[in-house]
């Protein structure tokens, strides 16, 4: 087998000048990209060199990045170095696709066109995929423009047309690329896996290729990330939790803590759950429009049944107050994480999310900090 | 998907008819089919379904179209209101600290 080349622990010297291309502005690097990467399996002559050759059969080594990159790990530095690469044999008329370094992105394309040969030029979107990067402008006219003279594009096919992905779009204008570069701007549809029938079409997409949905594959292959991202807050809360639990009341500290505390980790295990696997689950089958309603409505029956199945004296203070403080607490996680999940989503607008965090922001915060002062509260009972 | 459709009556989007070319590149990026074409006059379709991400504004070369192109992430606007950097997902890397990566939010995976 193989060695994996692109370990991360290898990928900072690997690729050491990728991600850091940041803030240089017109000064970017513009070499070609290196045939020494671990998806290269040789090169094809160019009018100035060679150029890389890559393959749409992914390797182990390729699965295995992308499987770390959707946990978070070294997600943010998963780069190929931007410039042209050959896939298969292609020639002077094979099409030219155009897609961003970030790796996914990249294997993506090529493993949609087996037994094909194509350019693929690569703009250096820092790593990051076609729509994140165009909404930021990286995937832009500007690199587009400068990576078509850079690649010397125009001596190494004769016809004059890229295939962009259609997502690439809310950066690119296409007839300012025309004017710039000569070269024609086809948007492709918009998932990498329709790219062949888009070719063999004559570069005509379906109504249905060029439609953003959000069906649940989508959406739950986006679950292991937003897990790793409440990790660091959880690692912070669940001690916080565990002793504030062995306070007050009248058994001893440990008992305390053992009766309820593991019962407030659970709690807040299960708000995590909520906002960030159910939510995201059932999102289209969830009431309300706002994500926030989203999360209360899984996160409030999930609060109700803990605090029934918990089974606590809800006649004394102390369960009142124990009680109502994961009732306002569950809900109010689950809102918060279910709101982060706008960002992930595919149809959101800032201007829609801006309305929604006007009220779910003061919500949250205050449900939060109500419930944390009667868990407080519930302690002197 | 109508029942993935976010709020209503919130887009920035204003549309021109009376520039409008019927060259039709804005309904070819849209990735919600919120325009359509009748007769040359760019016309909403779903106006509600737009995402803000300004694609059909940028690809028109009739400037007919206008919209506040944006990202809709909450983590975003939290980054932005907590003043790191601009208002942008978590996924942009820290230029002056680039080997941090990302800051946070959990977008653009």
């Amino acid at each position: 087998m193989k060695v994996c080349a692109n370990d991360s622990s290898n990928m900072q010297i690997l690729l050491p000048m990728a991600p850091l291309a940041a803030c240089a502005g017109s000064e970017k690097e513009l070499s070609p990209p290196r045939l020494a990467q671990s998806f290269v399996d040789g090169s094809v002559a160019g009018p100035s060199g060679r150029i890389p050759r890559v393959s749409s059969a992914l390797t182990w080594c390729d699965r295995w990045g992308s499987i770390k990159a959707r946990w978070g790990v070294g997600r943010m530095h998963y780069a190929v170095d931007p410039g042209l690469y050959a896939l298969g044999s292609p020639d002077d008329g094979s099409p030219v696709l155009v897609t961003a370094n970030y790796k996914m992105s990249f294997d993506c394309l090529r493993e949609a066109l087996p037994g094909r040969d194509a350019w693929l030029l690569v703009l250096d979107t820092e790593g990051i995929n076609v729509w994140c990067a165009a909404g930021k402008g990286t995937f832009g006219t500007e690199e587009l423009v400068r990576r078509i003279t850079a690649s010397g594009l125009k001596d190494i096919v004769k016809h004059r047309d890229l295939i962009l992905p259609q997502l690439g779009a809310p950066g690119v204008s296409a007839h300012l690329v025309r004017k710039q570069s000569g070269f024609k701007v086809h948007y492709g549809p918009i998932l990498a896996r329709d790219a062949a029938a888009y070719l063999d079409a004559g570069l005509r997409a379906t109504e249905e290729m060029r439609r953003k949905t959000f069906p649940v594959e989508e959406r739950a292959v986006l679950i292991p990330i937003e897990l790793v991202a409440t990790l660091k807050p959880a690692m912070i809360i669940i001690p916080i939790l565990l002793l504030i639990s062995g306070f007050g009341g009248e058994g001893g500290f440990l008992p305390n803590m053992v009766r309820d505390g593991i019962f407030s980790v659970w709690a807040f295990l299960c708000a995590i759950l909520s906002g960030a696997v159910l939510t995201p689950l059932l999102l289209p089958y969830l009431p309300g429009r706002a994500f926030t309603t989203k999360g209360i409505a899984v996160g409030l029956p999930i609060a109700v049944a803990l605090i029934y199945a918990w089974g606590g004296d809800l006649h004394s203070w102390r369960g009142i107050l124990f009680g109502g403080a994961w009732l306002l607490l569950i809900p109010a996680f689950s809102a918060y994480l279910a709101m982060n999940f706008t960002g992930a989503s595919t149809y959101t607008s800032l201007s829609g999310v801006r309305r929604e965090m006007r009220w779910a922001l003061p919500l949250e915060i205050g449900a939060g900090l109500s419930g944390f002062a009667a868990l407080l509260v519930s302690r002197f009972f | 998907m109508s029942n993935m459709i976010y709020l209503k009556d919130v887009v920035t989007l204003r549309l021109d008819g009376d520039k409008c070319s019927g060259c039709g590149m804005c309904m070819e990026v849209c990735p919600h089919g919120v325009l359509a074409i009748d007769k040359k006059r760019v016309r909403y379709r779903n106006r509600d379904a737009c995402m803000e991400c300004g694609a059909c504004s940028r690809n028109c070369p009739a400037g007919a179209i206008a919209v506040e192109a944006g990202v809709g992430c909450a983590a975003a606007v939290i980054n932005g209101m907590l003043n790191r950097q601009s208002a942008s997902c978590g996924c942009f890397v820290d230029p002056n600290n680039p080997s941090a990566g990302k800051v946070g939010g959990t977008c653009c995976s």
